[in-house]
């Protein structure tokens, strides 16, 4: 591999969204045969970037050459047809139709005068596609019935099936386990020896270390510097952040003595709520941590009465609590922050001051009807001020504030409920690198006030920084229970990859 | 364990599959109780070809709006296009003295043509298909009472406008059959929209926008352009009943029309198809037009008054939307 193979080069993208600007004068190239890691926090601007690269934004400015040739990617088509094919991080699949159907979705085989489509022919190009990357999926499987690695080899197979020279894999092995993670390095190294280039965004350090070339770092949608794979991590984690971080002193509060404000008996729920039982001190965080579908979210929305209990109990200040619907959880003093704050957190439509109220608008009434606005506006503006939300003013709609203020807004409105226990689920999702301390100190001093909180997060470094207990869970189980002060990521995700048979001889 | 690879490939809609049985058996049941409690009249050959007639209007329109649900998109127009497509085929034959062969590919053309504008209006104005398609109703409704000055126009001097509905084809070629052409055309265009939906890109196409329609725009498929093709589809099918309707009163009845979606909307739910988008099957929603017919032709036959009619009509719809959650969530 030359070094002057260059596959991709792209100098000086900008890209902007009304209000920000995502991207400012980034540059970045691919050669072929190599895997170039694309590193930087939520928000640095790798996803839109590689969202230009293939089709799906359009730069405002700068230029992308193609094999040395300046191009125009005016849409995921055009990139396809260029040969640069991507993999987004949430799948883009079609659940109802089979595997060969969708990797095809677009230009099917025909036959009789290309008015019918041919079935036959395309379920043996998609098998031979699959024998390729030697992936054992029939090609008549619905995809909905797959498991999301699977449909991640799948979503492989169709950007190969354009005879892409590029692949951008956006955070591939997210929802995988270790072992569906070794499958797919497989199929990268072996791309990688066919010459295919190969960009790939992840947070996990020690897979980029192995499966990668060169890192590209980037941070708050600039480029930071390429350097090798080699580079020890501290130096790219500083880059990423833009200084070195303080090794953590945090200092772990001893909660053993408080009373326990939620306990969790024998939960059941499907496959993902399997015989959970856990409890959470006063001035507690307990950290959950595990892999994507390991069923964190599932056990707190089965607690929180958003989906149906099958069996177990819920016992709040030690009193059995009947949780059957939100409602229920609220009234018993159990706040939920969704990792998807714009669908189910906000109203975005609204003002901040509307949602801080929201969930306790009987009391801003007067009269039990008409709104309280004064006593409602006076509390918007003592939570903005205490919660720090920066915020033009309390009537700005909140779907115009940034990520950290949205989230702020959100634990606002919790706070104003009276809510002791609070469930936040990836609180720093989607939230730009200062935001996200501030939202860490802000956990803890609410902690410190003598509220249980609860933190899901799928980045072990933030479980490690914020908890003073951690639950890992695997397969709907907690498969285990780690004390801040010794917890590792190498001990969590030892917990996290662990499966029924070892959790049932453990 | 659960990493299981493939399901076996005849687990493709086993849910759906499961719903069209239930249907069918429903409509089994249906008919064995009418027949039962009114032997005479309910089981009559005469009373026969009626639910045929009927059926195959709220089928046709049914069959019409199931590629549109499948899309999880939604036509509320079509009752009202059955009108006016009825309404301007009359214009052409009876008021400009067009012949059939002319005026009736024109009045399915207005059909598409109608069809294409809710598909521009929902892919170029981004307006909801709720909503457009509400607009296109309110607007075709006011349309067919200004063209017709809100008098019937009669295909009397159209030579053998009738025979498209009401004639028998089948007698002619089999005496002891006399199936009414209005079924004949039902069963196929019911044989042609399965042939379409599920060996045709267009098909393909229709499954995939409502299984996951960013997907199918980052594979580089034409979304718009499909959406449009859907709608202009369901456009032309619906001109088909409303030449079927107006052969067989040999008028077009400007009035008539309002609350026939409902029907149709109704049958193609009944039928397994889900409103979410992504499932759906022709042979499924034929049965739920069959289960929606029989039903109103049989509690006429016992008597019931129209008031409990709509009442038990309407129960029927939810049980039979209730029972598909209970699948789904299964």
């Amino acid at each position: 591999m030359s070094a002057s193979n260059l596959l991709i080069e792209a100098r000086g993208i900008c890209k902007s969204f009304p209000g920000v600007k995502a991207l400012d004068n980034v540059r970045f190239e691919l050669r072929a045969g190599e895997v170039h890691a694309l590193m930087g926090e939520n928000g640095a601007g790798k996803s839109t970037m590689m969202k230009i690269l293939s089709g799906v934004y359009t730069k405002d400015a700068g230029e992308v050459l193609l094999d040395g040739q300046p191009v125009e990617v005016t849409g995921p088509a055009h990139a396809q047809s260029l040969g640069i094919g991507i993999i987004h991080q949430e799948l883009h699949l079609m659940p109802h139709l089979s595997a060969a159907q969708n990797v095809f979705i677009g230009r099917e085989p025909r036959k009789a005068l290309g008015w019918f489509l041919d079935e036959d022919q395309l379920n043996r190009d998609a098998q031979a596609l699959f024998d390729r990357i030697r992936l054992d999926v029939a090609p008549t499987t619905r995809i909905g019935s797959l498991t999301v690695a699977r449909q991640q080899m799948v979503e492989i197979a169709k950007a190969l099936s354009h005879q892409s020279r590029v692949l951008i894999m956006d955070e591939p092995t997210a929802a995988l386990n270790d072992r569906e993670i070794e499958e797919l390095f497989r199929i990268v190294r072996q791309l990688k020896s066919e010459g295919v280039g190969i960009v790939y965004i992840s947070h996990k350090m020690d897979e980029i270390q192995r499966i990668s070339d060169r890192i590209t770092v980037m941070r708050d949608g600039c480029t930071v510097g390429t350097v090798p794979a080699a580079t020890p991590m501290a130096d790219v984690i500083a880059m990423m952040v833009g200084r070195r971080l303080e090794s953590s002193e945090k200092r772990i509060p001893d909660t053993s003595g408080h009373d326990v404000l939620m306990a969790v008996k024998n939960l059941h729920r499907g496959k993902l709520v399997r015989d959970v039982s856990f409890s959470v001190r006063k001035g507690e965080i307990l950290g959950f941590a595990g892999l994507m579908g390991a069923g964190r979210t599932e056990v707190m929305r089965a607690i929180f009465g958003a989906d149906p209990l099958e069996s177990g109990e819920v016992h709040v200040h030690g009193k059995p609590v009947k949780i059957r619907q939100p409602v229920d959880a609220v009234a018993a003093g159990i706040g939920y922050l969704s990792e998807d704050r714009k669908n189910f957190g906000l109203a975005t439509g609204m003002s901040v001051e509307a949602n801080v109220t929201l969930p306790s608008l009987s009391r801003y009434l007067k009269w039990g009807s008409v709104l309280n606005r004064t006593a409602s506006e006076t509390t918007a503006t003592e939570m903005v001020d205490k919660l720090k939300v920066k915020t033009p003013s309390i009537h700005q709609l909140s779907r115009l504030l940034s990520g950290g203020n949205q989230q702020k807004v959100v634990i606002a409105k919790w706070l104003v409920r009276d809510c002791d226990i609070l469930i936040f689920d990836e609180p720093t999702r989607g939230i730009d690198v200062g935001a996200k301390s501030e939202i860490y100190k802000l956990l803890n001093d609410l902690a410190a006030q003598g509220r249980a909180i609860i933190v899901i997060s799928s980045e072990l470094p933030e479980v490690l920084l914020l908890s003073h207990r951690i639950l890992v869970m695997c397969e709907g189980r907690i498969t285990g229970e780690v004390h801040g002060s010794v917890a590792t990521q190498e001990n969590l995700m030892a917990l996290a990859t662990r499966r029924d048979t070892m959790a049932a001889a453990a | 364990m659960s990493n299981a690879t493939t399901t076996p490939p005849a687990g493709r809609n086993l849910g759906q599959a499961k719903q069209m049985v239930l249907a069918f058996a429903s409509l089994i049941a249906m008919i064995a109780f009418f027949s039962a409690m009114r032997p005479d009249s309910f089981m009559a050959t005469d009373n026969f070809m009626a639910i045929l007639q009927s059926t195959a209007v709220i089928g046709v329109m049914a069959i019409a709006v199931t590629f549109v649900i499948i899309t999880s998109g939604i036509d509320l127009a079509v009752g009202v296009l059955m009108t006016f497509t009825a309404v301007m085929a009359g214009v052409f034959m009876t008021n400009w003295g067009w012949p059939m062969i002319v005026g009736v590919p024109a009045t399915l053309l207005m059909g598409a043509l109608v069809g294409m504008v809710n598909g521009l209006i929902i892919t170029r104005l981004k307006v909801a298909p709720f909503i457009a398609t509400l607009g296109m109703m309110m607007l075709l409704k006011g349309a067919s009472l200004l063209i017709t000055e809100a008098r019937p126009i009669y295909f009397s001097d159209v030579d053998g406008f009738d025979k498209i509905s009401l004639g028998s084809f089948v007698e002619t070629v089999l005496p002891f059959l006399p199936i009414p052409n209005g079924a004949l055309i039902f069963f196929i265009v019911a044989v042609l929209a399965s042939i379409v939906l599920n060996k045709t890109a267009l098909g393909r196409y229709t499954f995939a926008l409502g299984s996951n329609e960013e997907a199918v725009r980052l594979s580089g498929v034409n979304v718009n352009r499909w959406k449009v093709i859907v709608y202009t589809l369901c456009g032309g099918i619906c001109g088909i009943s409303g030449l079927l309707v107006a052969s067989r009163l040999n008028s077009a009845q400007p009035a008539l029309g309002q609350g026939y979606e409902l029907d149709a909307i109704a049958a193609v739910v009944i039928g397994g198809t889900s409103l979410a988008g992504g499932t759906g099957t022709i042979l499924g929603t034929v049965i739920g037009a069959f289960i929606m017919s029989v039903l109103i032709n049989g509690l006429r036959i016992m008597s019931v008054a129209q008031e409990w009619q709509m009442v038990l009509t309407g129960l029927i719809i939810i049980v039979a939307v209730y029972t598909d959650n209970l699948r789904r969530d299964t």
